[in-house]
Parts: structure tokens; C-alpha cells; sequence
């Protein structure tokens, strides 16, 4: 019975996004001002109805009701109670439901927080997030129904992935979509401003927080999945270029580069037309991520069991929002020009640059995940890009993006010149130099010049970040700071921070994979493996085996690791690795299978220097994200709105 | 500065990006591609010598073997395994742990080069998310080789 209400609840929402769709829009075009008032309830309505369907899915889980094919698939009795709610998204089918419940908070938030936007404006925005959720609602209930019945029903369920049966997991999805789903926002106050033809700061405005919000969720995001895949699947790896991890790093890219142009669209109402592009081109890629991640076109070591009708069906989708969006974006946007005027040398130019490279490095990027697709199609052999590839193109594009951050947040807009920013930069130039080229031979134990370079990136962005502060505070104290000067702040001091965490990590980490018997020692990196061998443990839906390695440096007690091997009920194996994390160094000892009957194993043990920084590093950019959002002069913007609104009325 | 004169040093650092670009992503591309093979392939020679690619298939049972091999000094760890796509066979090596997910029976892709004793030196074996999963690699060469075998078998029938 609950299933079907869940099922029903989902119908109900596709039919109320299409409303919600049609009307509003054609309503807006044609001037009927009641089909635009639609808008706003249907949104609300929709929410319900996914909030429903969605609370009945849960239900489903939580009471291990094996009558639900999904629930039958992906659960199991035995399953911890906070693995058997994350299992509604453990698969393809809920999953999808929670992008498409995520989609219509998003909306629901938009009729709350938009309180000022002309009821026009609003019917628009409304009415594109209604046909995006008309698509997405569709693909679900016609081709990954989750609610379909299992007939006759099973007694046990088949257990959730053991991979996705950890925390990491249960955070990382929801927090991706929010990210994905959120610059659907940006896109359709950009879709919507050029339906009606006005195309001026205001947008970028609005825009503004909604795309600082899904960015900031899509940093955590993708953070969440490094660190996952660092200890739960990829034996020490933070980042494999991946297609699948491809696809939410590239609209993060975009992303990036659309708040930044924001930012000008908002202060100087240049780049408006750009902007426009920006956003579509954000929420494309979002998109496209779905479908690569969900179609299993591409090989991927993230990639699950697919059906191709789904991936033809997400293609077509794909097509039609991409197609329809440029078609409209190529009608109106000649009309739109920007009459702001701006020197070679200025503020602008320098987000000009930040946006050609973030944008140019999101398609070299974008070129090599989807090039096997294109060979294949053309019948000219199966192949893949390797990861250096991407590291050879990413790396030397994205070093002047990290100069830059220097060079333009200290210069003024519209105006200024090349010895008036040297005036600024030139203490943070020298002091960078100086540390970053002393710091791998005072902290770390050999030299390396690669890493002095990547050293003095990082505190070049340190410095010139610190000198931007000092700039702004000037005459008015740290406290005279606005939020969204905080949040540009800690966005580059994570860059910074970043910089730092992947150069150590990928110069100075130390690998090896050795058998170990029982007693046996190791030394890595100045630290002492010795394994103690292993014993026997059973958890509640798995039995396994728990090592014993115990580290010491110079003689002295470091910790003790205890790596597992896991066995779970449906048969797969599990490495749980045991780590000793620290700001510095994280120790890492994974258990890989017995040797032989005297309790030998092959253990992977690890010495990785300031790995931790790499997360910081998008924490720290996630809470420039929130403080920018938290800035005043959005609240301000929509009470005056409000207000402005309701004078009308009235 | 003129208007014209802030054009084109525009248009000129537009096009250094978008040119350093493409080289960078010319030559990675170049360096980068790995082409994939079948074991059937690289029997008759299709496969580069000296240069990277993968060869995927199934892992022949009971062909998991550890190389002990030097273990008591270095504590190596060596494995070696026999991946098929049912017509023909590759011997493959690999120094380090195999994924969870690597099983004799299953499917699996490979990525390194040929050595010239015809053994595949693997760097690195591909692990999956979900032991449902078939690369569509994989899949596509075995129903391939699982059609010529029927179609020679038939062929072989004729007198």
C-alpha cells in the first residue's frame, strides 16, 4: 500500500511540474496574468508530492518491505538502520528520486527566498525548473521506477553495496546533487530573463547567491567522494580523472568561472551576455554528468550496472535543454550589450582571464572524458585517456589561474596599471619566493625544486589573498569587512591551502605493497611498520578479518592500525583500511588478501605528507561560499524588493 | 590606449590561451590514448609493442598464481593470472594487490604494455563499484568471439 502511494504521489508530481511548466510560461508570453499565478502553489504542490514519494520510499527501507524490487535489491534486514535509509539512494532508481526531490526544494526555496521577484519573473523561473523537473520525473517513472513490485515477494533482501555501507556514502550523493540540481537556479533566472528580454544587473543579482549555494554544496560534494574513495575504495588515491569524477568536476569549473563573472555582471554590468552562456553552459554540464555517470557509456571504475535506454533517454533530454536553451540564447542575445567600458589593465580583465581559462580548461577536460565516445562512434577502436593526460592539461592551465588570483583581486576595476599592482604585490612576490623555496627543505625530509615551485604558488596566493584583506580593511578594521569580502577571502585561501595539499602529496608520498608475516617489520618514511597478524571479527552483516600493525618511529610508540578485510553477506569483499590521519601525514595500512597458511598477508602501507590539506582546502572554500552567501546586501535586496512589490500592490 | 589597439590585445591573448590549449591538449591526447585489445588481438600481433594499452577479458580459473619469486628480500608482492576471451589467452603479471572485486571467472581490465616474453606487464587493474558490472568493452569482445567461434564451428561442420 505505501509503495503505491509513493508511486501515485510520483505521478502526481510529474503532472504538476508540467503544469507548473506550461502554464506559467505561455501564460508570461501571452500576458494572461492567472496562468502565471499557477506557478507558485504548483511548485509548493510539487515539493509535497516528492516529499511524499519520497518519505514512502524510506518507509519502504525501513521496514525491509522485499515486495519493492528496489528495496529487495539494494537492502537487507541485517543492515544497520542509517545504511538502510541511505540505501534509497544507493542505486540508480532512488537516487534519481532524490536529484528529482532535491530539484523541487530548490523550487519550493525559490518561491520563499524570491519573495521580491516580479510576479513575471517568477512565473519564468518557476516554469523552466518546471519543465526540467517534467524531464527528470519522466525518465524516472518510465524507465527507473523505483517503486516497481517484486512478485512473488522474497523473504531477504540482497544487501546494499558493502562499498556505498559508510558514512562518506551516505553524505556524498545527497551533497553532489545539491550542488548538480542547484545551478538549475542560476539557469533558469537566466532562461527566464531571456524570455523577457531583460537582461540587466538585476539577474546576476538574483543569481548570485543561488549559484554561491550550489557551488558550495558541489565543493563538499566532491570533497566528500575524494576522501571516500581515499579510504574506502581507492587504496589511497584522492583523484583518478575518472569520467565519473570528471563529470563533477567540470561543472565545479564552470561553476567557479560563473560566479566570478557574476560578480562583474553585478558590479559593473559588463559580461552580461556571457554570463547568460556561462549559466546554461554550468547546468549543461550537470546534466551531461548525470547521463555519463547514470548510462554507463564510458568505462569507469565508478560505473554501475546500466541499462542504454536510460542513457538514450538523458541523451535526448540532454539535447533538447542544450538545443532549445542555445536557440533562445542565440535570438535574444545579440540584443543584450554591455556599454561598460573597461582598460586592458583592470579588475575586469582579469576575471575575463579567469573565466577563458576556467572555461578552456573545463572543455580540454570535457574533450578528454568524452573522446573515447567519439572514437568508438566512429568505429576507429576502443580506447581510453589516461590520467596523465589530464594532469598535463590541467596542471600548466591552471598555474596562471593561481598567478592571476594575485594579480586581479589587487587590481581596481575599470582602471589602473601594471606599476601600481607591482606597488602591491611586490612584498607578497618576494616573501613567496623566499618560503616557498625554503619550505620543502626546512619541513620536508629530501628537496625537490618541483615542489619549492608548487611551494611558492601556494604562498603567493597566501600573500596577495592577505595583502587583498589588508587593502579592504584599511581605514576601517578587520570587522569593516563585508561577508562576501570574507567569503573571496577564504575561496583563495583554499586555493592556497590546495595548492599546498596537492604538491606535498604528490611529491613526497611513499608506496608499497609488501607481504608481511606475523611479527614481520617494514620501514617507510622513517616510520616503522611491524604487523602483529590478524584475527577474527563479525559484524552485522559481515564477517572479516582485523589486522594488527603497530607503527613506531625512533623506537617511540606513533599508533596502532587496524586494517580490516571484510566479507559480506552477498559474497564481496570489503578493505577497510586502518589510518592514522594527521595535519602533517597520514599513515595508511590496507590489508590486501593471505598469502599463504602461516598468516602471511599482502599489506599496502602508505606515508602521505599533507593529504588532509587537500579537504581542508575545499572546506575552507565551501565556508567562503557560505559567507558570501550570508552577505547583507542580498536581504537587504530582496526586503527592499519586498517592499517595493507590496507598495505596488497596494 | 585606442579602442582598436585594446581589441586586438585582446583578441592576441585570446588566441595564446586558446592555442597553448590546444597544443597542451594535442600533445596529451598523443601520449595519452590507450587503445584497447582483446586477448585474440594480441595473439595475432595487433597490439603495440612498447607503448601502453589495455587488454581486458575474463580471468581463466585456477590461473591466479602468486610469484614467491625475490619475496624473502624485497617482500614483493607479484601475481600473476591468464585473462581469455574465450578463443585465446594472455598471461598477465602485476606487482601489487589486486582489487577486491578481482575474481577467477569474472571479468577484468588490464592496463600496461607487452613485455617481450609475451607476458602482459599490467601497472594497473581496474576495479569496479558493483560486481554486476561488465565493462562494455568486455562484453562487446566476448559476444564478438563467441559469434566467430560459432560461426567457424559451423564453417568446420561442412564438408
Amino acid at each position: 500500500m505505501i509503495p503505491e502511494i509513493g508511486h501515485f504521489a510520483l505521478i502526481m508530481g510529474l503532472v504538476i511540474a508540467f503544469v507548473q511548466g506550461l502554464f506559467p510560461i505561455v501564460g508570461a508570453q501571452k500576458g494572461y496574468a492567472s496562468w502565471v499565478a499557477v506557478a507558485r502553489p504548483a511548485a509548493r504542490l510539487q515539493f509535497l508530492m516528492l516529499a511524499v514519494s519520497f518519505a514512502c520510499l524510506s518507509w519502504s527501507f525501513l521496514h525491509s518491505d522485499f515486495s519493492v524490487l528496489y528495496v529487495a535489491e539494494n537492502s537487507n534486514t541485517k543492515l544497520p538502520q542509517i545504511f538502510k535509509f541511505s540505501a534509497v539512494w544507493g542505486a540508480h532508481e532512488g537516487s534519481l528520486l532524490l536529484w528529482a526531490l532535491i530539484l523541487s526544494a530548490w523550487t519550493a526555496a525559490v518561491t520563499v527566498f524570491g519573495r521580491g521577484l516580479s510576479p513575471l519573473m517568477m512565473g519564468r523561473v518557476l516554469g523552466v525548473l518546471g519543465l526540467v523537473a517534467t524531464g527528470f520525473l519522466s525518465f524516472l517513472i518510465f524507465t527507473s521506477n523505483p517503486f516497481e513490485r517484486l512478485v512473488p515477494a522474497v523473504a531477504e533482501g540482497r544487501d546494499l553495496n558493502p562499498l556505498l555501507q559508510d558514512i562518506g556514502l551516505v553524505m556524498h550523493p545527497p551533497m553532489l546533487y545539491m550542488g548538480y540540481v542547484g545551478f538549475s537556479i542560476p539557469f533558469s533566472f537566466a532562461i527566464a530573463a531571456m524570455l523577457g528580454g531583460r537582461l540587466d544587473a538585476a539577474w546576476a543579482r538574483w543569481s548570485r547567491p543561488w549559484t554561491q549555494v550550489a557551488w558550495m554544496f558541489l565543493t563538499l560534494g566532491i570533497a566528500l567522494g575524494s576522501w571516500w574513495s581515499y579510504y574506502e575504495l581507492g587504496w589511497g588515491g584522492w583523484w583518478f580523472w575518472d569520467p565519473v569524477e570528471n563529470a563533477s568536476f567540470m561543472p565545479w569549473l564552470a561553476g567557479t568561472a560563473l560566479m566570478h563573472s557574476l560578480a562583474v555582471t553585478e558590479k559593473r554590468g559588463a559580461f552580461k551576455a556571457w554570463t547568460v552562456l556561462l549559466a546554461i553552459f554550468t547546468f549543461s554540464l550537470s546534466l551531461l554528468g548525470t547521463f555519463l555517470v547514470r548510462s554507463g557509456v564510458l568505462t569507469s571504475v565508478h560505473a554501475f550496472a546500466s541499462d542504454p535506454s536510460r542513457g538514450l533517454f538523458i541523451l535526448l533530454f540532454l539535447a533538447t535543454v542544450v538545443g532549445s536553451s542555445l536557440a533562445l540564447y542565440a535570438a535574444r542575445a545579440s540584443k543584450v550589450r554591455s556599454h561598460v567600458r573597461f582598460e586592458l589593465v583592470s579588475r575586469e580583465t582579469g576575471l575575463l582571464l579567469n573565466n577563458v581559462i576556467l572555461v578552456v580548461t573545463t572543455v580540454s577536460i570535457l574533450l578528454g572524458t568524452l573522446y573515447p565516445l567519439i572514437i568508438d562512434a566512429l568505429g576507429a577502436g576502443k580506447i581510453s585517456v589516461g590520467p596523465p593526460y589530464f594532469n598535463s592539461v590541467f596542471i600548466p592551465l591552471t598555474v596562471p589561474l593561481a598567478i592571476l588570483i594575485g594579480v586581479g583581486t589587487l587590481a581596481r576595476w575599470k582602471r589602473d596599471s601594471f606599476a601600481t599592482i607591482w606597488r602591491k604585490v611586490r612584498v607578497a612576490f618576494v616573501a613567496s619566493l623566499v618560503f616557498g623555496l625554503v619550505f620543502p627543505a626546512v619541513a620536508m625530509g629530501h628537496y625537490s625544486v618541483k615542489a619549492g615551485l608548487g611551494m611558492v604558488l601556494a604562498f603567493w596566493v597566501f600573500f596577495t589573498t592577505l595583502k587583498v584583506v589588508k587593502e579592504n580593511a584599511r581605514g576601517r578594521g578587520l570587522p569593516g569587512l563585508s561577508l562576501s569580502q570574507w567569503g573571496m577571502t577564504l575561496g583563495h585561501l583554499g586555493v592556497a591551502v590546495f595548492i599546498t595539499g596537492i604538491t606535498l602529496t604528490s611529491i613526497y608520498s611513499l608506496e608499497e605493497d609488501v607481504r608481511l608475516a606475523p611479527g614481520d617489520k617494514y620501514e617507510l618514511g622513517g616510520y616503522q611498520f611491524q604487523f602483529r597478524g590478524t584475527t577474527e571479527v563479525r559484524g552485522p552483516n559481515y564477517k572479516g578479518t582485523r589486522g594488527e600493525v603497530v607503527v613506531t618511529r625512533n623506537d617511540h610508540l606513533v599508533t596502532t592500525l587496524y586494517p580490516e578485510k571484510r566479507n559480506y553477506l552477498t559474497g564481496m569483499p570489503m578493505t577497510e583500511a586502518g589510518i592514522a590521519p594527521g595535519l602533517t601525514r597520514d599513515l595508511f595500512v590496507a590489508l590486501g588478501e593471505p598469502l599463504d597458511d602461516k598468516g602471511a598477508w599482502a599489506v599496502r602501507i602508505y606515508v602521505k605528507p599533507y593529504v588532509r590539506w587537500i579537504w581542508l582546502a575545499a572546506l575552507i572554500m565551501a565556508l567562503g561560499g557560505l559567507c558570501s552567501l550570508a552577505d547583507k546586501r542580498y536581504r537587504v535586496l530582496a526586503r527592499r524588493q519586498g517592499e517595493a512589490v507590496a507598495g505596488g500592490v497596494a | 590606449m585606442k579602442a582598436r589597439h585594446k581589441r586586438f590585445t585582446f583578441l592576441v591573448a585570446g588566441l595564446v590561451v586558446l592555442a597553448s590549449a590546444a597544443y597542451l591538449v594535442i600533445k596529451g591526447l598523443n601520449e595519452n590514448l590507450n587503445y584497447y585489445f582483446s586477448p585474440t588481438e594480441v595473439i595475432e600481433g595487433k597490439a603495440p609493442p612498447n607503448h601502453v594499452f589495455r587488454l581486458g577479458g575474463l580471468v581463466v580459473p585456477g590461473s591466479l598464481k602468486r610469484d614467491e619469486l625475490g619475496n624473502e628480500k624485497t617482500k614483493n608482492v607479484l601475481a600473476t593470472f591468464v585473462v581469455t576471451d574465450n578463443k585465446n589467452s594472455v598471461k598477465v603479471r602485476y606487482k601489487g594487490i589486486l582489487p577486491d572485486l578481482f575474481t577467477e571467472g569474472r571479468s577484468v581490465v588490464t592496463q600496461g604494455k607487452l613485455g617481450p616474453d609475451g607476458v602482459f606487464q599490467a601497472d594497473q587493474v581496474l576495479a569496479k563499484h558493483d560486481e554486476k558490472y561488465m565493462p562494455p568493452e568486455v562484453a562487446e569482445m566476448l559476444k564478438k568471439a563467441h559469434k566467430k567461434g560459432v560461426a567457424e564451428m559451423a564453417g568446420g561442420s561442412k564438408p
